[in-house]
């Protein structure tokens, strides 16, 4: 450090400085100097996150307190006097803390259903080419059409094979018998197979500038929206079959999975919607100026724009979609929860009920709020301007 | 220029703004480093320099936007501290001008400029509207009085933002680069606004690249670079026969259009 | 040579024409639709004669013969299946006006905990928020219908307070006994309110007139609370509670909410009010940080920062969003099937499930959740049009 001399107008004398008083300053080598040492750490941060104003530190007080007794009482409860594992539901009854061993016990059935007990392992390798490929599926380097195609395909085709069955010596296994996790996996699948493309057609057909086109799309997307979600499953379970021909029949599972679908695609078609306003018009117009037909001009300029756009929203329909395969529990399709409140009447389990739900709410929880991280994440991509 | 000087001279030898050896870090990173500073009333300063030399974060901790660790900063005889009270009375003396304008999109120009009279000096409404006009009329655009921001452009909206500063009849006002996010042909009259408001006598801290702006109206010029003060001089002085090698080099960069 | 006298191309065909060609398209949808239409209707009419079923609307006139747990009319089964869907409506309504109440309170509470100062305080909201809207609304109703139905008995009942027993009977807690004094406090409470509206109006004008300020916070709650006590403590101070004591195997006296009532209602507010945080968080936090810093610039406090600079343009933000909650949540109350709560859609399903006719029963489930759906969202756009921040 060189030059040190600091001026102030006080201490200038007022001759040599000029007209306001100020003398130059000397040229002095830049050093940081740390910050100073009690500013930061804990106790900084303690003060200034929790005890910032009288009211907060009352608060802060209060909800500690709160906090430590409840979890105090929890930790006794869920993990000091737990029952992990026991065959014996007698050992539950007797103890003070949480049945664990429920879980232990009915695991198989909360998730896989009715599906015969030896073809398990079956649903666990379908499961994990499932997610596999769902993983992948979510990462930007690989959305390119020649791989995403082809790897669902091909992903589809195992996991069909698997669940199925009937070739390459394993056992058939009909679709009335899925249940559990797989099932809500394929509800779900199902669900956004269908959906999006029906989605993508209403919300263009809401922007068409032909009245009939657009008469359809709104009237159809606004009955959807406005109805709740088990309305639409009793008419697919009820109502559906009465249109079909006779002696023509269609699955349950199937025709659940065309409601669903339907009623996703009309909440997703609003989010695509808005994607689609957001492109500039000069989209439109220089796509149209070079020649590109309607459909050429949507499938390769507007839509890829629109839904990178409106990915975040897209994504949270998504969540919303996995988490309504739950209402198949209204028309008897066992999915998880399905399966599991049908496993919680078992007369020796069933005070256990707590257990047992926080398992599948777990499970649910899990899936969903790591979608929604990924959500975050995507609109984290954007706001950088990532182009993908 | 000198029988101006010698008149002004006389009304402002009282500091009004004292910054002494003010530090302040974000976090690890030292933004404001030994600023000692002091302004007379009356005294028109422009501070320039290089974009995160800590220009910006040194006028927001006059009136408290931004909190400085260690030193002190003394307003019209009123330390800053978080004594609360201290803050309120030393907002009320400084206006504050922004970069992005910062108005109230949903209230009206003149509902943003008669809000604070109303309500911080408890003003009648009547006298509050007379007030705002007056103003409305200095920076030129009385005609706009009922209309939102959002219908006004980028260079009225900060003549109403001036305006509003104005209203609480600041004894400071403080401009942090406010012609930057302007379109070119709206910076003259912004810079018109703010020239007339230093003819009037007004104590001015202004953080801008406008270097003919400064020429005009400054009495001294601050060059800041890295958090430090390195250069104060008259501009006189400052644009001819600066003596550090770094305001140099700034002002070379930034004079050659 | 003028370009008028150039050869035209003759491609002015009418066939290539767009107008043409849109106005061929619509007409082909519309057969389809229409034809797709007739095709179902026709099957439908075959399907039902078929297995037997009548069509038509006239079974809401014969007797239901079913009872319903609850019911905020008198009903009985001999009344007409109409009456009785009249009831599942009535009941959808109770439970969605009081969730939307609550879960909005919920949410609002939860939403500013979310941009509290007190790091404590944010992160048990956001833990809140995350645990409930990662869960389907589905497992929440079923989780709580669970718990009250395992709740003991009511001789060995759970009693926070003197009186209030929770068990698997529901929620019984004491009310007043109907007193003639009553109507007149009520008669007061709206004269406190007229007087607390005047006085504000009153306060605001000779604000403006003078700048001085005249509280209008307390005085305003005394004259609403002062009012209707002044008029009690004139008619004797009357205090007479009808206390609920238990009678052999359940409660006499006071007044109660059924098991399946209580249970959907807190798990579609605890659900919805998880949405609702977030919403009120996302248009606290949307209010640009400038103009926060441009109000305190300006000298205003904080608690006239949040009037005048943050609530009103958090407002616009919040609203629209809120009110789809407010329908989902509507919604959502026809997860009342699955407990036993007696909603439309369960009434529907067990009429559905009696007369065979399904169609009618689901069309009018339909068509009355559509009503709600099209009723708020039509006052939604009535509120965005009046509220929308002018621009060029």
């Amino acid at each position: 450090m060189t030059e040190t001399t600091i001026p102030t107008s006080a201490t200038a004398p007022a001759g040599q400085t000029g007209v306001s008083g100020m003398a130059l300053e000397r040229i002095r080598e830049n050093v940081s100097e740390p910050p100073p040492t009690e500013k930061i750490g804990a106790l900084r941060w303690l003060r200034r996150n929790l005890f910032n104003s009288p009211i907060n530190s009352a608060l802060t007080v209060i909800f500690l307190a709160l906090l430590a007794y409840w979890g105090v009482a929890f930790f006794e409860w869920g993990i000091l006097n737990a029952v992990w594992y026991t065959k014996d539901s007698n050992v539950c009854r007797e103890a003070t803390g949480a049945c664990w061993a429920v879980i232990a016990e009915k695991h198989r059935p909360m998730l896989f259903g009715l599906y015969p007990y030896d073809e398990h392992w079956r649903l666990v390798i379908a499961l994990v080419v499932y997610l596999g490929t769902v993983c992948v599926t979510l990462a930007p380097p690989f959305w390119k059409k020649y791989i995403l195609v082809p790897m669902w395909i091909v992903s589809l085709a195992v996991v069909g094979t698997l669940l199925w069955g009937g070739v390459f010596g394993l056992k058939y296994v009909d679709a009335t018998d899925w249940g559990g996790l797989p099932l809500t996996m394929v509800l779900f699948t199902g669900t956004l197979l269908f959906g999006f493309p029906i989605a993508i057609l209403l919300a263009l057909g809401r922007r068409s500038r032909l009245p009939a086109v657009k008469a359809i799309s709104v009237t159809l997307i606004e009955s959807m929206r406005g109805v709740p979600l088990i309305t639409i499953l009793f008419v697919a379970v009820n109502v559906f079959p009465l249109f079909l021909p006779e002696g023509m029949d269609i699955n349950k599972m199937l025709r659940v999975v065309i409601g669903m679908a339907i009623f996703f695609a009309c909440y997703q078609a609003e989010v695509i919607r808005g994607g689609l306003q957001a492109i500039p018009r000069g989209q439109y117009e220089a796509a149209e100026a070079l020649g590109l037909g309607y459909w050429r001009m949507t499938y390769k300029i507007i839509l890829p724009q629109a839904l990178r756009i409106c990915l975040p929203g897209i994504v949270n329909h998504i969540i919303a979609a996995f988490k309504n395969t739950s209402f198949v529990l209204i028309i008897g399709l066992f999915d998880i929860l399905t399966a599991t409140t049908s496993v919680m009447q078992d007369p020796l389990w069933r005070r256990f009920f707590v257990e047992a739900y926080l398992f599948v709410a777990l499970v649910y929880f899990v899936f969903c709020f790591a979608l929604s991280k990924y959500s975050h994440q995507v609109e984290r991509w954007l706001n950088e301007g990532r182009r993908f | 220029m000198s029988s101006q000087v010698a008149a002004r001279k006389a009304e402002r030898d009282e500091p009004v703004i004292r910054l002494v050896d003010v530090n302040k870090w974000y976090g690890e990173f030292q933004a404001l480093k030994n600023i000692n500073l002091t302004v007379n009333r009356g005294e028109r300063v422009v501070v320039c320099g290089p974009s995160g030399s800590g220009k910006s974060t040194m006028i927001r901790c006059i009136n408290r936007l931004e909190e400085h660790q260690r030193g002190s900063i003394v307003v019209d005889g009123i330390e800053l501290t978080d004594n609360l009270k201290n803050i309120e009375a030393i907002r009320s003396e400084v206006g504050m001008v922004f970069q992005s304008f910062n108005l109230f999109p949903h209230l009206s120009v003149v509902d943003n400029l008669t809000l604070a009279p109303m309500w911080v000096r408890k003003m009648p409404k009547k006298d509050a509207e007379e007030i705002a006009m007056e103003y409305l009329k200095r920076v030129k655009i009385p005609e706009q009085a009922f209309k939102y921001p959002g219908q006004l452009s980028g260079g009225q909206q900060q003549r109403v933002a001036i305006a509003r500063a104005l209203c609480m009849q600041p004894k400071i006002m403080l401009f942090d680069e406010p012609t930057s996010a302007l379109d070119p042909e709206m910076i003259k009259e912004v810079l018109d606004v703010m020239v007339e408001l230093a003819e009037s006598g007004m104590t001015m801290i202004v953080v801008t690249h406008e270097m003919g702006f400064a020429k005009t109206v400054a009495d001294t010029m601050v060059f800041m670079d890295e958090g430090e003060i390195v250069e104060i001089a008259p501009p006189s002085v400052f644009f001819e026969n600066p003596s550090s090698d770094r305001t140099k080099l700034f002002l070379s960069q930034i004079l050659t259009h | 040579m003028a370009v008028a006298d150039l050869p035209r191309k003759s491609n002015t065909s009418v066939l290539n024409s767009l107008a043409f060609r849109g106005v061929v398209y619509q007409i082909l949808l519309a057969a389809a639709v229409l034809f797709a239409g007739w095709y179902l209707y026709y099957n439908a009419n075959t399907n039902l004669e078929r297995q037997g079923i009548a069509t038509g609307f006239s079974f809401l006139n014969e007797a239901a013969g079913f009872g319903i747990g609850e019911s905020p009319v008198p009903y009985d089964s001999a009344d007409s299946y109409g009456r009785a869907l009249v009831v599942g409506i009535l009941n959808t309504l109770h439970v969605a006006i009081v969730g939307i109440v609550l879960a909005t309170i919920l949410g609002v509470v939860m939403g500013i905990a979310r941009v509290s100062s007190n790091w404590l305080i944010s992160k048990l909201a956001s833990a809140y928020v995350e645990a409930c809207r990662n869960v389907p609304v589905v497992l929440h109703v079923i989780f709580w219908a669970s718990i009250i139905r395992n709740l003991p008995s009511p001789r060995q009942a759970f009693s926070p307070f003197e009186g209030v027993f929770i068990t698997n009977r529901g929620l019984t807690y004491p009310i007043p006994v109907g007193n003639p004094v009553y109507p007149w406090m009520g008669l007061a409470l709206l004269i406190g309110i007229v007087g607390a509206i005047v006085l504000a109006k009153w306060a605001g004008r000779r604000r403006e007139l003078t700048g001085r300020y005249f509280p209008t916070f307390w005085p305003g709650l005394g004259l609403v609370l002062g009012l209707p006590l002044i008029v009690w403590l004139a008619g004797g101070a009357p205090l007479e509670w009808s206390v609920p004591a238990l009678r052999g195997f359940n409660y006499r006296g006071g007044a109660s909410m059924t098991p399946e009532f209580v249970a959907l209602l807190v798990g579609i507010t605890v659900y919805t009010g998880a949405y609702i945080a977030e919403i009120v968080r996302a248009g606290i936090q949307s209010v640009p940080h400038g103009q926060v810093e441009a109000a305190r610039a300006i000298g205003l406090r904080p608690g006239l920062v949040m009037r005048f600079v943050i609530l009103p343009q958090a407002l616009r933000v919040i609203v629209p969003p809120t009110t789809s909650q407010y329908l989902s949540l509507t919604k959502n109350s026809s997860l009342g099937v699955l407990i036993g709560y007696p909603d439309l859609v369960n009434v529907g399903n067990t009429t559905l499930n009696q007369t065979g006719q399904a169609v009618e029963a689901i069309a009018i489930m339909m068509v009355v959740y559509l009503s709600i759906s099209l009723t708020i969202s039509l006052f939604m756009n009535v509120y965005n049009r009046l509220v929308a921040i002018k621009e060029r």
